[in-house]
């Protein structure tokens, strides 16, 4: 998608020749597939009008031709009309004092609320705080189970008044709970009611008026459609949110709901799920989120991502091995494994521009590495430094030990040699050459096709008088 | 019949509300005007607007814009029925039931993504066999979210059908194939297997699913006999990753368009049916069991457009 608007953009302004200037009539032709784009990522359609809107205004009169790429230019404004309108945002939780805080959790049924609560629970506490747990769902069946199950999965403090039919009254009397254990926040989770169904509604006015909450989510499906719009205006109407929490970022919906729930109710997104795990709870960051939007991929996440697990001494290390072509295999497996770390391969490649929206099916297998591992561990160092020296009877024994076959060991032997030729070649390139270099290998389907590094071709087998020059050369 | 008629009463009262905005907002809007780039304009909005897509909203603009250049409409009065006579199509009476097995039991395969909504529509369908005089049984298969199974428990005994469940976190496959057994057993007419929310970019847990089926196929012959992707009403375009993720894994045959109580149009089914020819088998409208209904695409495309 970015790239195709890139290029539309493109041509648009290649057919501008001469002219210095964008004008309105000649962005226009290129705004339609904005628009679409916004449109295909379930932003509301009057949010999308108001945006092109605006993205015409902003753009009109600016000198592109000056600039060498004034598609890269125009889709630079759409990028950051979209960050202004998505930020700036403040994901801090203001706590009060004297305590407790309290947190106020709506939505539609499903969007996540309960889940959600125990991941901010977890959150708050890593913060040093004591969150207590409330379960005022009083609707759904089982949903003071789930809460309480939750609870204990986070090892946070849990309330909820046996046989009472009355949330409010809940609220109320978690208030007091929360003094009498030492807890400094209380989170309160609400039944899933439509905007729509004024019981429900008044309901959670209720609630918020017995406990006077400090802040109060939304909680709103990533995957919503055009209604986020309408659902959420409902509830900041009626409840004054004070930030909304968007669920379900794991799924490949592109979130153009964010968008629409900002512009209808002014009110930040704070923070988004991204997982099953308790801790799967992140920070907001509009940047990132509009490349999302755009389907520009998430660059900036995953350099966060890598800069976390990579150490900068290490990597110097690294580079310089890599410099003089002298990478062994030891190091090739500790690359693999601090890719590992960063999450499943097809998380990170998915965080790659252009890459992304090609996955699709693509299957990648992270048991791969586990098996390079396992290959690897059964070489000795000598073989470890120097591949080259394994002949047949080497091959036979590490992929017994291994318990792989000896096509997978020279396999993996080929794919470390070809790797370390690249690394070589790369190390001697600048960061734009580089990011060519590494566009041209996404295209080469490196990861493609199972993924495997067999490869049909044997290794190449030391004939008697290379095998006795080396021990030669080594003796030496 | 008077299930059917009941039925249809409850419908129209559903979708009462949304109908009068309907009539007043797009009877209204077309009323006397002629067809023109502005009303084109606006009418696509308004299919984005119920989510059906923008290639299905421009496929369907330009059908319109052929009809009228054919001279098959001539005025705005006209384009409503144009547009319910076209969707219509895409909801053929034929494959709108359920597929129940000749003999034996007929097992429906409920999926979806998290917080979709499927074990109140399981409820809703036990509701509903239960009514036609059918014995029903569930298969709490959601073994992963905390109190699942706790949740289908109460709603099997409000509704007044049995239900077979294992620990939480055991193998979701062992309970569907120790429910398989009970269903076949008791004589069960209609097995109902409830399965953990997962979506649809976790290769593992679609692995899972598949599974699922496995064993269900291997137990009960030609089972399962339905598999029904509970879709969320508010969803957006993911709808249509959410439904080719799990075709591959499961092979749906129906969806269970839930929460169209609503102010969300669910237009979504529609580029559904024009992307993958996947039907519409039920809508819920509520939080009752008895708050579910056969498809109608009539009154669908009639609220689609309010």
């Amino acid at each position: 998608m970015f790239e195709s608007l890139t290029n539309k953009f493109n041509d648009v302004f290649h057919r501008m020749s001469g002219r210095g200037r964008i004008t309105e009539d000649n962005v226009k032709d290129a705004m339609r597939e904005v628009r679409q784009a916004l449109l295909e990522a379930d932003v509301h359609y009057k949010v999308v009008r108001e945006f092109a809107e605006s993205v015409v205004q902003k753009a009109k009169g600016q000198e592109v031709i000056k600039s060498l790429h004034p598609g890269q230019l125009m889709v630079k404004i759409v990028h950051d009309e979209l960050v202004n309108l998505m930020g700036p945002v403040d994901t801090r939780i203001y706590y009060v004092s004297p305590a407790p805080t309290v947190i106020m959790m709506a939505g539609l049924q499903g969007s996540g609320k309960t889940t959600t609560c125990g991941k901010l629970a977890r959150f708050i506490q890593r913060q040093g705080k004591k969150p207590l747990l409330v379960a005022c769902d009083l609707q759904r069946p089982a949903a003071v189970d789930q809460l309480s199950v939750v609870a204990g999965q986070a090892e946070a403090q849990f309330f909820t008044v046996e046989g009472e039919k009355n949330p409010v009254r809940v609220a109320r009397e978690s208030i007091k709970h929360a003094a009498s254990v030492g807890c400094d926040v209380v989170i309160i989770d609400t039944a899933g009611r439509l905007h729509v169904d004024e019981e429900m509604m008044q309901q959670a006015e209720e609630i918020a008026k017995a406990v006077n909450p400090h802040q109060i989510y939304l909680v709103c499906d990533a995957m919503t459609g055009q209604d986020a719009v309408n659902s959420a205006k409902a509830f900041n109407d009626r409840l004054e949110l004070d930030g909304v929490i968007l669920t379900k970022f794991d799924s490949d919906a592109r979130g153009g709901a964010a968008l629409s729930v900002k512009s209808v109710t002014g009110k930040p997104i704070k923070f988004i799920g991204v997982g099953e795990k308790l801790e799967n709870l992140e920070e907001f960051h509009a940047d990132r989120m509009a490349g999302r939007i755009l389907g520009m991929g998430d660059m900036v996440s995953l350099v966060e991502k890598a800069q976390e697990q990579f150490d900068a001494e290490s990597a110097a290390k690294m580079q310089e091995k890599m410099a003089k072509g002298k990478l062994s295999l030891e190091d090739f497996l500790g690359q693999m494994k601090q890719m590992k770390k960063m999450g499943p391969m097809k998380e990170i490649l998915k965080m790659l521009p252009g890459v992304g929206s090609q996955l699709g099916d693509m299957k990648i297998d992270d048991e791969e590495i586990d098996h390079m591992e396992a290959i690897i561990h059964s070489m000795t160092k000598a073989e470890r430094e120097d591949p080259s020296i394994i002949d047949n009877s080497r091959r036979r024994r590490i992929a017994r030990g291994s318990g792989m076959d000896p096509s997978d060991v020279s396999g993996l032997v080929k794919s470390f040699d070809s790797a370390s030729a690249m690394m070589k070649q790369m190390s001697g390139m600048g960061m734009r050459d580089r990011m060519n270099f590494a566009k041209q290998m996404g295209q080469m389907d490196l990861f493609g096709g199972g993924g495997k590094f067999k490869v049909k071709q044997r290794s190449h087998r030391l004939t008697k008088k290379e095998r006795l020059d080396k021990k030669k050369k080594k003796r030496k | 019949m008077a299930f059917f008629k009941k039925a249809i009463d409850r419908l129209t009262k559903g979708l009462a509300r949304t109908r009068e905005k309907f009539v007043s907002g797009l009877r209204s809007l077309l009323a006397g005007r002629q067809i023109d780039e502005d009303l084109l304009d606006e009418l696509e909005e308004r299919m984005i607007a119920a989510d059906m897509g923008v290639l299905t909203a421009a496929k369907l603009r330009a059908d319109l814009q052929t009809a009228y250049k054919e001279r098959r409409i001539a005025k705005g009065d006209e384009v409503i029925d144009f547009l319910k006579e076209e969707l219509k199509k895409y909801w053929p009476p034929e494959n709108r039931g359920i597929r129940f097995a000749e003999t034996g039991t007929t097992v429906i395969l409920v999926a979806g993504v998290n917080g979709s909504g499927k074990t109140t529509s399981i409820a809703k369908l036990a509701h509903l066999f239960r009514q036609q005089g059918k014995k029903v049984c569930l298969a709490a298969a959601d073994t992963f979210r905390a109190a699942a199974v706790e949740q289908l428990t109460i709603w099997a005994e409000r509704v007044g059908v049995e239900i077979v469940k294992g620990a939480s976190g055991s193998d979701p496959a062992s309970v569907v194939f120790d429910a398989c057994q009970a269903a076949r057993a008791r004589h069960s007419d209609v097995l109902l297997v409830d399965t953990a929310g997962r979506l649809h970019t976790q290769e593992h847990l679609m692995r899972e699913l598949s599974k699922i089926r496995n064993v269900v196929s291997k137990q009960i012959p030609n089972a399962p006999h339905e598999v029904l992707l509970v879709l969320d009403a508010t969803t957006g375009q993911n709808a249509i990753n959410q439904a080719k993720a799990f075709t591959a894994a499961v092979d749906v045959t129906g969806i269970f368009l839930a929460k169209l109580d609503g102010t969300a149009k669910g237009g979504i089914v529609v580029a559904l049916r024009n992307e993958l020819s996947l039907p519409v088998k039920f809508v819920g409208l509520g939080e009752q069991p008895a708050d579910v209904e056969p498809f109608n695409p009539e009154e669908f495309v009639e609220a689609l457009f309010s």
